[in-house]
């Protein structure tokens, strides 16, 4: 491993060299290490023209993580990869996937993961994923992750991503389906600059009776940036749903937010916020009376805005 | 010896909300030096006292006068300019932040890394159980009163030679009121600079050393302590007397 793809490694995993426990780690198309642990097990997909990973971590494991990062560091290189987690029932862990891209070529570098996540019954699963990319070649660099996930009853999954600079492109889809009692939180961060585009779409599905959703974006479209924020939340049955988009722009930056709720029940209940808007001069003043430079100022609020 | 701060003639205008394109004089000719302990600055609402602290900080820019800083022009420096060179200004309305901490907010005051102990030091001068605040976030979950100890409390960490405080006491608890006026002291103990607070307060101008009432855009008293019985008397209302039925001297 070189420096370039020790560096994307640090950026989207904290990694400063081979994780502990159960890893996989994909450089330019290829899984090139890996390791199992007495609970969580990785194998290959088998299937004719499928690439990627199952993911098997046994019932009752605790306080145990995984660390799937994803690199590419060739340019022109396309690639669709799934992964899928089966999480047994009553397991506790954390499972840190990301994927950095490092393009100095004139061609696109894309990397497109499906993350399937089954979560067993009364499971907890933290999931951490970080999207960074750099390289000064005109080549885009473009991530569409897709993440499907089934959580069965009294499972919950805590969904924490972000996007900070680089990526060129994007489309994040999330789809959920919730059993009773489960919950799903998801926390999303993304910071586009320069041309990119970001959509981010999510459609949950709370079936079960004591479904809970909570879905967060914070996002800053600066320069001539553009993205569309989608959260669609259906409620099936007796159960509270949250969606929230708060965004900043700035300079050309564009944002759009489509939240949608359908109650197909009586007893759901169905929230949602979207707040699109520049820095508010105010927080500006405040932290010029503190010393601040104006631009200083204004990384401040965008980095606490996204922290 | 210049005066540290010096207003010399000034007039602010802004535009007039009701009429397009007209401008509307808030400050006449307002002329006063700072070079005391405490100043308190008062006068009734809408005379122009939080327009003035303003002025000051440099949110706003006279339309004429000037403004001297320890014998410097300052007139046509920047808010963040102004801080540099030592003015302190706690807004009447804290400012929230999403993501922003009390101690990121105290750092950026106090102009580097606070550690936690050194954060909480400042939450502890202004009555706030620091260990429950220093990671919390300056947002909505914040109330005025906690926003606005907090606010007092950048204040403190940044420390500077003057410091000007619009309406601290509105929205602090009376039981805590003497702690407030404890804080004023502790920093012009720790500073030996000067301190202008904008206050309705008795207990304020109490401890003032030179109280300048602002009316109308305009100052139409300045002097010590001295002034506050009749100034006290004064505020009685008028209206109120005929209404009760009541004398002005019972």
């Amino acid at each position: 491993m070189d420096a370039i793809e020790r560096g994307l490694l640090e950026k989207v995993a904290d990694l400063h060299g081979v994780p502990e426990g159960a890893y996989n780690l994909r450089e330019n198309g290829k899984s090139v290490a890996r390791a199992s642990s007495a609970n969580i097990e990785i194998v290959s997909k088998t299937e004719e023209g499928k690439s990627g990973i199952d993911i098997f971590i046994k019932p009752g494991t605790k306080n145990e993580s995984v660390h799937i990062p994803v690199i590419l560091s060739q340019s022109g290189l396309h690639e669709l990869v799934y992964n899928d987690f089966h999480i047994g029932e009553g397991a506790d862990v954390l499972i840190i996937a990301g994927c950095g891209i490092h393009n100095c070529g004139v061609q696109d570098s894309e990397h497109s993961g499906v993350h399937t996540f089954y979560v067993g019954k009364n499971a907890k699963v933290r999931y951490v994923e970080k999207h960074y990319a750099d390289g000064d070649g005109s080549g885009e660099r473009i991530m569409n992750p897709t993440s499907e996930v089934y959580i069965e009853e009294g499972g919950s999954m805590e969904m924490e991503t972000t996007q900070i600079k680089g990526v060129d492109s994007t489309r994040r889809v999330t789809r959920a389906k919730l059993a009773k009692g489960a919950s799903l939180v998801v926390r999303e961060k993304i910071y586009t600059h320069g041309k990119q585009t970001a959509a981010t779409e999510f459609s949950v599905d709370l079936d079960g009776e004591g479904a809970a959703a909570d879905v967060v974006s914070r996002s800053v479209a600066a320069e001539n940036s553009h993205q569309e924020f989608t959260a669609v939340i259906n409620g099936n049955a007796k159960c509270t749903g949250h969606s929230e988009c708060d965004a900043i722009i700035m300079d050309n930056g564009t944002v759009t937010a489509l939240p949608a709720l359908t109650a197909n029940c009586v007893d759901a209940e169905l929230i949602h916020e979207a707040a699109i808007g520049k820095i508010a001069g105010e927080q500006l003043t405040k932290l010029m009376t503190l010393g601040l430079t104006e631009q200083q100022a204004e990384e401040q609020i965008i980095q606490g805005f996204l922290k | 010896m210049a005066a540290m701060l010096e207003l010399q003639h000034v007039c602010f205008a802004a535009e007039d909300g009701q009429e397009k394109g007209a401008r509307k004089e808030i400050l006449h000719d307002v002329s006063l030096t700072v070079n005391d302990r405490f100043v308190a600055l008062t006068g009734p609402n809408g005379g122009g006292k939080s327009t003035l602290a303003k002025v000051i900080a440099g949110i706003y820019r006279p339309t004429s006068g000037k403004i001297l800083f320890n014998g410097e022009d300052i007139t046509d420096l920047s808010v963040t300019d102004r801080a540099k060179k030592g003015i302190s200004f706690a807004f009447q309305q804290p400012v929230r932040f999403k993501g922003i901490t009390v101690r990121d907010l105290l750092s950026i005051a106090a102009g580097k890394k606070l550690t936690v102990s050194e954060a909480c030091r400042y939450l502890a001068e202004v009555g706030l159980c620091a260990r429950e605040y220093v990671e919390r976030e300056v947002n909505a979950s914040l109330s005025g009163g906690e926003l606005k100890r907090v606010e007092i409390a950048t204040i403190l960490a940044r420390g500077t030679e003057l410091s000007v405080f619009d309406e601290p006491e509105a929205g602090i608890d009376l039981w805590s009121f003497n702690s407030l006026i404890g804080v004023f002291e502790e920093l012009h103990r720790k500073i030996n600079g000067s301190i202008l607070i904008i206050s309705h307060q008795e207990r304020i101008l109490n401890i003032a050393d030179k109280i300048v009432v602002l009316a109308d855009g305009r100052v139409s008293r300045v002097g010590g302590r001295e002034i506050l019985p009749e100034l006290l008397s004064g505020a009685r209302p008028s209206p109120c007397a005929v209404l009760t039925g009541e004398g002005r001297n019972g």
